[in-house]
């Protein structure tokens, strides 16, 4: 038998590697734990120019301190989980591979392409622009989440933090926004899981 | 759980009233009632989430959030302080109470108890305590529920009070009883910060009831309900004693 025979289909790499689909699950958990006791932390006192509160049927936490104690648990799982996956997504030059380069041409084609559902996606590996610019987006809206919420928790050890935000008042504002980019990205990323069960599976399964 | 609305009934006197019963503060973490997002998505039918266990872990991981917050806490950064034009004058009454129901503290009768590990253990009347040194703040209030106001307590240092009772502090905690039922312990870097304030005056004029007569406790570097109104007594103590708020699950340290 010669080495050209040997199928090598099996042994084709991993669309997602063990780290990443780890820290996307642990991020799931961590983002809902977030957004789940956010929204009851926001009914305390909702934002004087909203009006409006979450019901409490999905929000987390019976009452303010359980709200309080949910998102301040949550933050470490959310903000170490965050660290790690950055951290390993740069270091192993995944972002860039992934992620990189996103021209406005390409994402206008594909986001025509998307509208029409004629956007192909048989390779899994590869992100069209759109997909590329989501993510890219997500993760600044991560890191935009994390440091509101800083100079929310800590506006006098931080307050040089809670001042690029235009103060407390206005930090509020920034990390709810943030949350609602959060929340729109999850609804298009788990609506187009579900449209395209395989990609589900890779992020399960690897492939 | 399901959620239902008496008629006739103030939902918010319900709510205190049931608390009242609650044989124990570990108790009152309300985490059966907790259906949320996450609960709904992914624990759902699994313990964790309205057992004991998720109770005891955010109980926990509180108190970690303790320890990080007394070394996130740097005794020389001062709260940032405001111009007089953005005061805001009528401010807010906030408690667990109505406004009319504030106690009515005797300026004649009124005295402040100083107990613990102090060397003066001598009862302080409003003329003594209004013959201390003092000084004004313009800073914000940011109350655990989100809202902050930015307010003008004038008052004495409480770190130099501390000092001229000659309380140890090295001890760990300064403990405050008030006028209703209210209390708080605070860490002692905060008690000794600079900006941390025996408050007589709100807005220039005399403390008003509402916010605290004769003697409100002013911590711009603590939340809202980190900040005792009618102060009768305090206590300097190794002992953590707790507080109102505390005792029903608010975080203990709730640094800003």
């Amino acid at each position: 038998m010669t080495a050209e025979a040997i199928p090598v289909s099996k042994t084709s790499a991993a669309i997602h590697p063990p780290w990443v689909r780890v820290s996307h699950w642990i991020n799931a958990v961590a983002i809902l734990i977030m957004i789940g006791s956010g929204w009851q932390i926001y009914d305390a006192s909702p934002l004087p120019l909203f009006n409006f509160t979450f019901p409490t049927t999905i929000t987390l936490g019976g009452w303010l301190a359980e709200g309080i104690a949910w998102h301040l648990a949550g933050m470490w799982l959310f903000v170490t989980n965050g660290i790690v996956y950055v951290t390993l997504g740069l270091a192993t030059g995944r972002f860039r591979a992934k992620l990189f380069p996103i021209r406005p041409r390409d994402v206008v084609r594909d986001l025509v392409a998307a509208l029409r559902g004629k956007l192909a996606h048989d390779d899994l590996s590869t992100y069209n622009a759109v997909q590329k610019l989501l993510y890219l987006g997500v993760l600044c809206a991560g890191v935009v989440i994390v440091l509101s919420g800083l100079s929310i928790w800590k506006p006098v050890q931080f307050q040089q933090l809670t001042t690029l935000f235009g103060g407390y008042d206005r930090a509020r504002y920034v990390h709810f926004f943030a949350m609602s980019t959060i929340v729109a990205f999850l609804a298009v990323h788990v609506a187009l899981a579900l449209i395209v069960p395989k990609s589900l599976r890779a992020m399960i399964v690897g492939r | 759980m399901s959620r239902k609305i008496v008629p006739g009934v103030d939902p918010r006197l319900l709510i205190r009233d049931a608390a009242k019963l609650l044989p124990q503060p570990s108790r009152r973490l309300f985490l059966r009632s907790a259906a949320g997002i996450g609960a709904l998505t992914l624990l759902s039918g699994c313990d964790i989430i309205d057992g004991d266990t998720a109770e005891h872990a955010l109980a926990r991981i509180s108190r970690f959030n303790d320890r990080v917050q007394a070394l996130l806490f740097d005794p020389n950064k001062l709260a940032p302080t405001y111009p007089e034009s953005m005061v805001d004058r009528t401010f807010r009454f906030n408690a667990y109470y109505d406004e009319d129901e504030a106690p009515e503290v005797d300026p004649a009768t009124y005295k402040l108890e100083v107990g613990g590990l102090v060397d003066d253990k001598k009862s302080w009347t409003l003329a003594e305590l209004y013959a201390l040194p003092q000084e004004k703040q313009i800073t914000r209030h940011i109350c655990i529920e989100g809202w902050s106001l930015i307010g003008s307590w004038t008052g004495a240092r409480l770190s130099d009070f501390l000092k001229r009772i000659g309380a140890d502090t090295r001890a760990r905690y300064v403990w405050f009883q008030c006028a209703d039922t209210y209390s708080t312990t605070i860490d002692m870097p905060t008690a000794l910060h600079p900006q941390t304030q025996m408050s007589f005056k709100f807005a220039d004029q005399t403390l008003p009831r509402k916010f605290g007569f004769p003697m409100k406790i002013r911590i711009p570097t603590k939340l809202g309900f980190k900040n005792p109104k009618h102060v009768v007594a305090m206590n300097v103590t190794n002992k953590d004693l707790g507080g109102y708020w505390e005792d029903r699950g608010y975080n203990w340290f709730s640094g800003l």
